[in-house]
């Protein structure tokens, strides 16, 4: 089983990451479940969503409190939420931010994983260069599949396919194309 | 057709493929996607002849699909929670008067303090409503369950309703397999009603009834559950054959071949035990767990059977029965009344508090000791609980006791005014 | 039913008591109640108290509404003396399919038969929902309200006998100040119920825009029965809040309801009068105008006021000056009278 946490903020499509990686590893054939963090929160609050990827059903209902691997769509949550609570040892990590782990100040938490399964980059920027709205998840989706490799960019494309209407959907994964080659670049 | 799918919308999908004609609900949070999703599908014409109604309240709600009902039409509403109980009074009434309406539960939490998480105390509370009650484990079957739902309700003239846990269910993306028009119409007949309001044959429905006939009408009511209880399972049956996989049922044993200790528990929660029993089994426990499906009827004998030789029966509890402790356990102790096993009573994942394997594999060890105490409260944080009961002791105090928590918990957000 | 002799304006008075003699006028004109194919919709037999009003207005009202739809229509009831004095089990008065489920949800109750029927192909079917004051201006208000928003296609009809009379004639918001009821009994400094409280449901009824609402009185059968047929006629939500006198409530004579009722809407106190899509369309002007001591003095719940030697002139005027506003607000003055 393949477990992913995503944190983020009420209105950047956190629990529409999740979904999306989860029709995305559905699409590949296998099991998958996502699921916010059930709350109430507002635009901007800080919000969870989790996905667990396994070849056989999922029976599990309790969240993922020791992922394989973490999004964070808000590096502005570092300060304020233990985001790498329970991560694994060999676990993997994106971060939106076009900032450095120095500068982001978790250089020395970071280093502590293999260089290739860290990695940092503007999904924002991207996002608002293609989709024209700070909206992150598609690129950073982009972003972990080429990390982790646990989905292929043709999947994730896929299930972006499938939730947006064409023009929006094209534009994400314009973005997450992008983040896709950056990820694989560095 | 297998989907990727929200559990609330795969659920507003079954709902329409049995062609409900009048749909009738208010918003409440965790119901809302399932109705969202079945009033999108009203509006788009794909889901023919049926009026989605907007209403006012939950009372409102269910009170037109009282009157719906009564006019001879197939009904559905959904709820949750505070709307459960608002609606309370319409719940008993559409079960008195034998009016086959099936509704979903996003089972959640009740205030105060308010909470919009899951547990079952709201579906608890209406379990001598009169309806039938069954609790889905996974999206999967909470959609199937809708199908044999309204099929039961007609067949026997009662409400159904059918739970799944707020959040944890409804908001979850899972794969489930959505049935075609052709299978369901093949289940599912076209709802015949035993009586309608019809100015060509006209009765008299809801009238006054004395001390003379009220106990015979009430007994018929059980008779009506007891009733259920016959053709619950050959109706799971006929599912099985028809759409090929298994859902509903009375009870769900698992693992429970030579087990000492058996799990005993309602809805998504059966999945982490099952995980944390194949934990156990490997480990070289004898355990397994039963699954309640059908709350109501309760499947008395079923479960005696599912339950075999065990020696304890732990039952996971997402509701409090205050002063008592826990609901499912005095019906599985009416169960065992033949054979009076231990039976514990595990109060958790009150108003959303997780949930984890790690708590269950702890307790299952501490039931197979039988160390457990009658009542036990999973994961509570008694640091809390004493520092509340200690100033209690000291100073006589009336007032919400959520507000006098919290500055425990977090004395920084709250500041006396004076 | 012609609107003409509904509005009487075919002027066939009996001496005294202001009715329209049946006997004088066409077979056509003649009211629903004195056809001999009048449904019954609620058979003799019933338990209702000698004198009941709402038994009176509820036949009356049920009656016309059969006759204009052909007897294609459906009843829902709330909760109330209607309900309970017409079905004692295993009996019912009721000539018609009738449907009670709670107090307060019989507006939503009837807007679902509506579309319930609607979905069988049944939708020429008329529904019509009923209700005393306490299960429409009380507990039913918030479905009632919901009704009118969505104007679904229901008749509420309304008996006011303005109090709960069914549990022991406790107040409710449709009871008038200075009205002694169980709860505000004529005790104390200001015996009976408080001034300045209670709705006026009929306006609430217009603010909804709704296409049809209208006021009656048992005292005017032709007027009653022509705003029910009109009603039925019309789709959308209606509402119509007729006045129906309770002899044990009112502490009056059972012989005098009619009267009472009559003199309710001579005073000025009750004014009759119609509104379509919340603007007043018609007025039942006043005949002969009464002072409220007239309508008042029949009714015990009233006495204290009228104590020997002590007479609450004070409050006496205050309920004078409800009647004065209302004609003046609705004009019921007979034309050529300045108010």
């Amino acid at each position: 089983m393949f477990e992913i946490r995503i944190h983020g903020r009420g209105g950047q499509g956190v629990v529409t990451g999740a979904e999306l990686l989860s029709v995305a590893a559905f699409d590949e054939g296998k099991h998958a479940q996502a699921f916010p963090s059930f709350g109430s929160e507002r635009m901007g609050a800080p919000v969870v969503s989790f996905c667990r990827i396994d070849d056989e059903e999922i029976r599990l209902r309790e969240p993922i409190l020791e992922p394989d691997a973490l999004i964070i769509q808000d590096p502005t949550l570092l300060n304020s939420v233990d985001v790498f609570s329970g991560l694994k040892p060999d676990g993997y990590i994106v971060i939106n931010s076009h900032r450095s782990f120095e500068e982001l100040g978790i250089a020395d938490y970071v280093a502590k994983f293999p260089p290739h399964h860290v990695g940092a980059f503007g999904a924002t920027e991207l996002a608002m260069r293609h989709v024209g709205r700070p909206v992150p998840n598609a690129a950073l989706l982009g972003g972990l599949a080429a990390i982790t490799g646990v989905l292929s960019f043709e999947s994730v494309e896929l299930a972006i396919n499938h939730k947006f209407p064409p023009k929006i959907a094209k534009a994400n994964i314009a973005a997450a194309a992008d983040a896709y080659e950056l990820a694989k670049a560095a | 057709m297998i989907k990727q799918i929200e559990g609330s919308q795969a659920v507003a999908e079954a709902v329409a493929l049995c062609r409900p004609q009048v749909v009738c609900a208010y918003p409440i949070t965790p119901q809302t996607h399932i109705v969202e999703g079945v009033g999108a599908l009203v509006k788009s014409g794909q889901l023919e002849n049926c009026e989605f109604i907007n209403v006012e309240s939950e009372f409102a709600a269910l009170s037109v699909g009282i009157g719906a009902s009564a006019a001879g039409a197939r009904v559905y509403t959904a709820t949750a929670s505070q709307g459960l109980l608002f609606m309370a009074e319409a719940v008993y009434n559409a079960a008195g008067l034998g009016l086959p309406i099936v509704m979903t539960i996003g089972n959640r939490a009740i205030g105060a303090p308010i909470n919009i998480w899951n547990d079952h105390s709201d579906s608890m509370s209406m379990k001598d409503a009169g309806w039938i009650q069954l609790h889905a484990e996974t999206n999967q079957e909470a959609a199937d369950l809708h199908i044999q739902a309204f099929k039961l309700a007609e067949m026997i003239s009662c409400p159904v309703m059918v739970c799944m846990d707020g959040f944890i269910l409804t908001h979850a993306y899972e794969r489930v397999d959505i049935p075609t028009q052709e299978q369901v119409d093949a289940f599912l007949p076209p709802f015949e009603p035993v009586q309608e309001l019809d100015p060509d044959n006209h009765y008299s429905i809801g009238a006054m009834v004395g001390p003379d006939a009220f106990m015979e009408v009430r007994y018929l009511a059980h008779h009506k559950q007891m009733e259920a209880l016959e053709r619950i399972p050959p109706l799971a049956a006929e599912f099985a054959e028809v759409f090929g996989r298994e859902a509903g049922g009375l009870v769900r044993p698992y693992r429970t071949e030579d087990a000492d200790t058996i799990i005993v528990a309602m809805g998504s929660i059966n999945g982490t035990v099952k995980d944390v029993v194949d934990a156990k089994r490997e480990a070289g426990m004898a355990i397994g767990s039963v699954g309640i499906c059908s709350f109501r009827p309760f499947p008395l004998d079923a479960l005696r059977d599912a339950i075999g030789d065990a020696k304890r029966i732990v039952c996971l509890e997402k509701s409090l029965a205050p002063g008592l402790g826990g609901m499912l356990a005095s019906n599985v102790r009416m169960a065992l009344r033949s054979n009076p096993l231990p039976v514990y009573t595990v109060i958790c994942g009150l108003g959303g508090r997780v949930i984890t394997r790690k708590s269950l594999s702890g307790l299952f060890d501490k039931a197979a000791g039988d160390s457990l105490d009658d009542v036990t409260f999973l994961d509570l944080n008694w640091d809390v609980v004493h520092q509340q009961l200690e100033r209690a002791r000291d100073h006589r105090q009336s007032g919400p006791i959520a507000e006098s928590l919290l500055k425990d918990l977090n004395p920084g957000l709250v500041r006396r005014a004076s | 039913m012609t609107e003409e002799s509904a509005l009487q304006r075919v002027k066939f008075y009996q001496t005294g008591t202001f009715t329209v003699g049946n006997r004088l006028l066409d077979e056509a004109k003649r009211s629903v109640q004195a056809s001999m194919e009048r449904s019954n919709a609620i058979t003799s037999g019933h338990r209702a108290c000698q004198g009941c009003g709402e038994a009176l207005g509820a036949r009356y009202a049920l009656d016309a509404a059969m006759r204009a739809s052909g007897g294609d229509m459906v009843a829902v009831n709330a909760t109330g003396c209607l309900e309970v004095f017409t079905t004692p089990y295993p009996e019912t008065s009721w000539q018609l399919p009738w449907l009670h489920s709670l107090f307060g949800n019989a507006p939503a109750v009837a807007a679902g038969v509506a579309a319930g029927l609607r979905r069988r192909g049944r939708g020429d079917i008329k529904v019509v929902a009923q209700g005393g004051d306490g299960g429409t201006v009380d507990i039913g208000f918030g479905c009632l309200s919901g009704m009118f928003e969505r104007n679904d296609d229901v008749l509420y009809i309304c008996y006011d006998n303005e109090a709960y009379m069914n549990t022991g004639v406790q107040r409710s918001s449709a009871t008038p100040p200075a009205a002694r009821t169980a709860t505000t009994p004529a005790v104390g400094d200001a015996p009976g119920n408080v001034f300045g409280t209670g709705k006026n449901l009929p306006r609430i009824a217009m603010a909804h825009n709704i296409p049809y609402v209208a006021t009656a009185s048992v005292a005017d059968l032709h007027d009653l029965e022509t705003k029910v047929t009109k009603a039925m006629g019309i789709s959308g939500a209606r509402y119509i809040h007729v006045m129906v006198p309770c002899p044990l409530g009112w502490g009056s004579n059972s012989a005098d309801t009619i009267k009472i009722a009559r003199l309710a809407v001579e005073s000025g106190l009750f004014p009759l009068f119609e509104a379509e899509h919340g603007d007043v369309t018609l007025v039942k002007r006043i005949r002969r105008r009464v002072p409220v001591e007239a309508y008042l003095k029949l009714q015990k719940r009233f006495a204290h006021l009228f104590r020997e030697g002590a007479e609450d002139t004070e409050r006496v005027g205050a309920i004078q000056r409800m009647a004065d506003a209302n004609i003046a607000r609705y004009g019921l003055l007979p034309e050529g009278e300045a108010a």
